[in-house]
């Protein structure tokens, strides 16, 4: 069973890797492409600065730096975005299914549609959303080099404190619905979860590395479109991986028929 | 059809066994994770790798789907 729901994950994620590929190709390249334009006129900005100085002291005028470009441009926004996407869709639909394996019965008396759909939501909550708030994505010449390592290292805390605590507002529910009932547990474990996220997110150092002129309309549209990809894989997730699942675990004997009287 | 129809939409989830699905989860799980190293940081925040061009080849999609990039 596990299997069958793997490779079904999988493949559900081939599927949200084409949406977002298409979307972000139409919606987050245009504001790739501003970034590097502005990356590249202050590269210009810097280097003619260097220049006068060098000829106001009578020096030589530096040599200008090669700069080497192992990837062309349109291979970086096409195959390789294309490859990154597939890459990360596919993975993502693998842990999703086999979060939902593990899920699918225990969380509550739902069905595989609804278990997907609220497994999907938590996990763009959780794994997406909540992180990105505290630290942005950010497009090229916003991020200093020096600092990718603790970015990176920060980022990734985010998120896994944030999985860790959707992970035990979800157990806390379970506990609580047998006495204050399914919505009131569901809300005590929600406002849980926001209010470990938010202490986490106070606690963490914040990331303030955007430029000086950097155009704020580029940034914002380069961010929404990276939030787009993400609401687009795991909606299809969600919906697309909910409704085969069902058949494979009906037909399995996995969904035990209630008698209706 | 009816019938079918409503049992199905009263059908109870059966939990697959925490047994049968362990070695998937952790093994499947690891290589999935993996992937996502790649992904995302690869050539950028670690590196098992020499040289840039992981990094360049998949600079966009780094860049578009949230990971911290250089």
């Amino acid at each position: 069973m596990v299997r069958t729901l793997l490779v079904r994950g999988m493949l559900v994620g081939v599927l949200a890797a084409i949406l977002s590929f298409a979307f972000l190709k139409l919606a987050g390249e245009p504001a790739v492409e501003q970034a590097i334009a502005f990356e590249t006129r202050q590269e210009e900005a810097q280097a003619a600065t260097a220049r006068e100085e060098a000829t106001r002291k009578g020096q030589p005028a530096p040599l200008e730096a090669v700069k080497s470009e192992p990837v062309s441009r349109s291979t970086q926004s096409g195959i390789g975005l294309l490859t990154g996407v597939v890459a990360y869709n596919v993975a993502f639909g693998g842990l999703f299914a086999l979060a939902f394996s593990l899920a699918y019965g225990r969380i509550g008396p739902y069905g595989a549609r609804a278990t997907a759909v609220l497994l999907a939501l938590s996990a763009f909550i959780a794994v997406c959303l909540v992180p990105s708030l505290k630290y942005p994505a950010g497009p090229p010449s916003v991020g200093e080099a020096e600092t990718i390592g603790i970015r990176t290292g920060l980022f990734f805390a985010m998120m896994v404190l944030s999985l860790a605590a959707m992970m035990g507002a979800w157990m806390l529910r379970k506990r609580l619905a047998a006495r204050f009932g399914e919505w009131n547990a569901g809300l005590a474990a929600a406002g849980g979860y926001l209010v470990v996220v938010a202490a986490v997110s106070i606690v963490l150092p914040g990331v303030n590395e955007v430029p000086e002129g950097f155009p704020a309309t580029v940034l914002w549209q380069f961010r929404i479109a990276s939030l787009g990809a993400n609401a687009i894989m795991w909606a299809i997730l969600g919906i697309g991986f909910g409704a085969w699942a069902e058949r494979a675990l009906v037909a399995s004997g996995y969904a035990r028929a209630v008698r209706l009287a | 059809m009816v019938t079918a129809a409503y049992a199905q939409a009263a059908a109870e989830p059966v939990a697959i066994p925490v047994r049968e699905a362990m070695p998937w989860v952790v093994f499947a799980g690891l290589l999935l994770l993996m992937a996502l190293y790649f992904i995302g940081a690869e050539e950028g925040a670690a590196s098992l790798i020499n040289g840039t061009y992981v990094h360049e080849f998949l600079h966009d999609g780094r860049h578009l789907l949230g990971f911290p990039c250089h």
